[in-house]
């Protein structure tokens, strides 16, 4: 009976150890793994200049990148030279969106840093950014023709997020 | 009479305030705040929480039940932002563990006594 009592310790305590190790190691903060592969929502934006721009349009082109940016935020600032890189990669045009910002602000940083996107839009009071599941910026979002959502980057992009967006056009 | 029938109407109106806001909460309480540390859309003050206040506060305004607001941002955020997850497939262990191990426990007692009884 003994043997058998030391048995179910043993067994205990390397269920215990293993759900420990599995979970120690694993990442604990929100990830985007759910979204992909889900299609976004028709959402409509207003446009900078007078307008409105309808989510829905996105199937006219092969693949766009949905960015989330504002004038005020540091990263953004650090990411805009790698957006303005990839708005010069064919098949891909660059949906900017405005984020609780001044319109002369952002104006301003886009006349400072340089103009990537296709299409600008805004959103001032950053109820529009539920519909795309942001919940801090920069992020931005690779979708494809059928609007399905392919990647979707939390932080300001690099130059491996670079590579790997257009890896995925040119596949 | 007059005054009366105005009073009546405020505190239905207060009444129905208070229910909206209650309902809001309630639903706010079961949201995790994404950019926090362990905090709820409803505790928290953060950015990110006034938007899902707000978005929220538009959906119950809509006519939206508690259960489409959940599945809504369920849709947008994953279940992570659910802070009463629904049962999946890969979560049934999580949810079944429990019992396993009590049931295990209560076997493992029943055994000792048993044995315990037998000796005497």
């Amino acid at each position: 009976m003994k043997k058998q009592y030391l048995i179910i310790t043993y067994i205990i305590l390397i269920f215990i150890f293993s759900v420990f190790y599995l979970s120690l190691d694993k990442k604990t903060i929100y990830n985007t793994e759910d979204l992909i592969g889900k299609k976004i929502n028709e959402v409509e934006l207003n446009l900078f200049d007078k307008g409105t721009f309808n989510t829905k349009e996105i199937s006219n082109y092969n693949y766009t990148l949905i960015n989330f940016w504002a004038s005020w935020c540091g990263p953004c600032r650090k990411e805009h030279k790698y957006l303005v890189k990839l708005s010069k990669v064919k098949n891909l045009k660059i949906i900017g969106v405005n984020f609780k910002d001044e319109d002369s602000k952002a104006r301003k940083f886009l006349l400072e840093m340089g103009n990537p996107f296709f299409i600008l839009a805004k959103d001032k009071q950053g109820k529009k950014t539920v519909d795309f599941g942001v919940y801090g910026i920069p992020e931005t979002i690779l979708v494809n023709k059928n609007l399905i959502i392919l990647k979707k980057y939390i932080g300001p992009l690099n130059i491996k997020d670079v590579n790997e967006i257009k890896k995925i056009i040119n596949q | 009479m007059k005054k009366i029938f105005l009073l009546v109407i405020l505190i239905f109106i207060n009444l129905k305030v208070i229910s909206q806001e209650n309902f809001d909460n309630k639903i706010l309480k079961n949201l995790r705040c994404l950019v926090c540390q362990g905090q709820t859309i409803s505790d928290s003050n953060s950015d990110f929480a006034q938007i899902i206040k707000s978005v929220v506060n538009d959906k119950v305004k809509e006519g939206l039940t508690e259960k489409e607001i959940y599945d809504f941002m369920a849709q947008k955020y994953g279940d992570w932002i659910l802070l009463n997850p629904p049962i999946k497939k890969n979560s049934y262990l999580l949810w079944v563990l429990p019992y396993l191990l009590f049931l295990f426990g209560g076997i493992v007692i029943y055994l000792i006594t048993k044995k315990r009884l037998a000796g005497k």
